[in-house]
């Protein structure tokens, strides 16, 4: 406790990471002035009523089941049955019930050299921003800790100002930063390795769009990596680390076995979210090719969505998209079990 | 401070702790030194494109268009910033965003209230089956429910409505929000509840006179969350609304590329009067964000 004392901002974020507890002034003595232990037992009974064929908390959880059930369960349910019909522009415009036509989807995307392009890709895209982003993520955090506080509190103003900038807000800069003709990364590099590369289309080779891509990813996703790694930090208790240094341990052996068993979970928790979120990537690309990515660009979501619209097959736009979801669910079967773990579901 | 611990060797005799202390405090000072200059050159380098958006908006259009970009603007106007008003459908746009985004928010934290007492009071079956739907959802890739709803809102005549959009988003903020409050639910004592009931409450008053007044910072918390992404939402506004005179902010902001090129010093003008609000209450609930996101739960 008295380490918080001594650094302010550690203790704010600190503060984020636990439950935010409302200023409750609990009555010591209780209400009914029984013995401690007793009255524990009360409590623990009394905390979370059960009583038998009780109707409220039903109600109450109704709304939001029907609610969700519209919006996430039905159209999930409604993907797995249309990629195994074949909806096209007709039977959306019409109403027809669209034909069945069993695996012929899936057959004929897994049949596709194109999609296994797409899903190399994917996977190429979510492993590097992955990899940047805690890697960066990381130092800086561990970095962090080391800090004065008044660049510790500039730095934070500055992840915070980066984390709030909205997609659409963050793309469009992006996308000016890299503009062929004004764009400030041309004029810039220009002055190093002349003047060649004013007019520099960095979109041509989708190599370097998606090194620009990545760019913009990472800048996005490092702030609450950061700020969540360092809270994780400030957990560590510095007499550990003192006396790990004392008996010997070098910088390394210091991080492994003082720093890293406490940060683990937290690090793990947030490279699964990374994973996922990464694996998701749709704005960025969409917004930085305008809209109307070229195939080169294609992720495995924007691959189901330009089948679904631009080609206006529904049908293998649902196909792609549930094999999506499939291949996402292991990630998210492993995160749910973190998170039973650490006690966070309960 | 544990660059210098190497230089500690291991056998020595126990020195006493002032002896470390002295030995550790010059390195460390030292360390110091190069930690801040790069913790600096790191806050510039995340700064930079928030700073090149402000700047950029701010500058004259002669310096937008120009091969040599400059650090800093020779001058400062408002030209964008009028020319990006003066944009067809700005103010429909700002109506569209409002409309949209605080309908969809205060129903979802009606909704999402309701939910959160349910779970942080109660027990009951399939308690911890709800909650681990609302965790999995959130992963779901949005494509995955665009195609269907985008079908269905057709089928239902939805779409170029403002209706379609609001229930997207209202449920959207669902998953979030529910475990959110309900973190803030549990760490009210139910005594207090109690007591308020002994003393003569209904439960409904139990609620509105000792719970909501507890649960209200929460709620502002969630609520802001929750109108931070429906603000910046943009794909589903995108497929489900093509009446040009419905537009969300989000995007209104893709009708300055043009096939002619882009006028950037507008784009950064109307993105800086986009982004404002949200860094305003972006900075009021920060420390909370952090946690909203980990877990999508606060500990309970």
């Amino acid at each position: 406790m008295k380490r918080k004392v001594s650094h302010v901002t550690a203790a704010d974020t600190q503060e984020a990471a636990g439950p935010p507890a409302p200023p409750v002034p609990r009555d010591p003595k209780g209400t009914d002035g029984r013995p401690g232990p007793e009255k524990e037992t009360v409590r623990a009974t009394g905390k979370r009523r059960r009583r038998k064929g009780e109707l409220l908390p039903f109600l109450l959880i109704l709304p939001a089941i029907v609610a969700i059930a519209a919006v996430y369960a039905f159209p999930l349910t409604k993907t797995v049955i249309m990629s195994f019909q074949d909806m096209g522009r007709r039977e959306l415009w019409t109403g027809e019930s669209p034909p069945w036509v069993g695996f012929e989807q899936f057959t004929n995307i897994l049949g596709d050299e194109e999609f296994w392009y797409v899903c190399g890709r994917t996977v190429l895209f979510m492993a590097v921003c992955v990899g940047l982003t805690m890697t960066i993520g990381l130092l800086v955090a561990m970095m962090m800790t080391r800090l004065s506080n008044w660049v510790r509190l500039t730095l934070t103003a500055a992840l915070i100002a980066a984390w709030s900038m909205p997609l659409m807000v963050a793309a469009s800069i992006f996308r000016w930063l890299s503009d062929s003709d004004y764009g400030l990364l041309n004029t810039l590099i220009a002055k190093v390795a002349g003047e060649d590369f004013l007019g520099h289309n960095w979109f041509l080779d989708p190599w370097q769009g998606f090194a620009i891509i990545t760019l913009l990813v990472v800048w996005g996703a490092v702030p609450f990596v950061v700020i969540t790694l360092y809270a994780a930090l400030t957990q560590v208790p510095r007499e550990l680390e003192e006396a790990a240094a004392l008996d010997g341990a070098d910088v390394r052996g210091i991080f492994r076995y003082v720093t890293w068993p406490v940060i683990r979970p937290v690090f793990v928790m947030v490279t699964t979210l990374s994973v996922i979120w990464d694996f998701n990537v749709f704005g960025q690309i969409w917004l930085l090719r305008g809209n109307k990515p070229e195939p080169e660009y294609e992720t495995l979501g924007l691959y189901s969505f330009s089948k679904a619209f631009e080609s206006t097959s529904f049908s293998q736009g649902t196909a792609i998209a549930l094999i999506t979801v499939l291949l996402l669910s292991g990630v998210a079967v492993f995160y749910l079990r973190q998170l039973m773990k650490t006690g966070e579901v309960e | 401070m544990s660059t210098s611990t190497s230089t500690v060797p291991a056998p020595v005799p126990a020195p006493s702790p002032a002896a470390v202390e002295q030995k550790l405090r010059p390195d460390r000072k030292k360390s110091r030194g190069i930690y801040d200059v790069l913790g600096l050159l790191f806050a510039v380098v995340m700064a930079f494109p928030v700073y090149w958006l402000i700047i950029s908006s701010l500058r004259p259009n002669h310096e937008i268009r120009s091969y040599d970009q400059t650090l800093w603007p020779s001058s400062l106007t408002f030209d964008n910033f009028a020319r990006a008003v003066e944009q067809p459908n700005f103010s429909t746009a700002v109506q569209s965003s409002l409309i949209v985004s605080v309908t969809a928010v205060v129903g979802g934290m009606i909704i999402a209230t309701l939910a959160a007492l349910a779970i942080g009071r109660f027990r009951f079956f399939g308690r911890r089956a709800l909650l681990m739907v609302l965790i999995l959802v959130q992963m779901l890739p949005p494509t995955a429910m665009l195609i269907p709803i985008y079908a269905q809102l057709n089928a239902i005549g939805g779409l170029d409505e403002y209706w379609g959009l609001i229930v997207v988003y209202l449920v959207s903020t669902l998953p979030f929000a529910i475990i959110m409050i309900r973190g803030f639910v549990v760490n009210i004592p139910v005594e207090l509840e109690e007591s308020a009931m002994v003393d003569g409450c209904t439960r409904m008053g139990a609620f509105r006179r000792v719970i909501f007044p507890l649960l209200a910072p929460g709620l502002a918390a969630a609520s802001i969350f929750a109108l931070v992404n429906a603000w910046n939402e943009y794909l589903f506004a995108y497929i489900l609304i093509n009446d040009n005179s419905k537009y969300t902010l989000n995007v209104w902001l893709m009708t300055f590329t043009t096939e002619r090129g882009t006028d950037y010093g507008a784009l950064m003008a109307s993105s800086t009067m986009i982004a404002l609000p949200v860094v305003v209450f972006f900075m009021i609930i920060q420390k909370k964000m952090a946690t909203g996101l980990t877990s999508g739960a606060v500990k309970g």
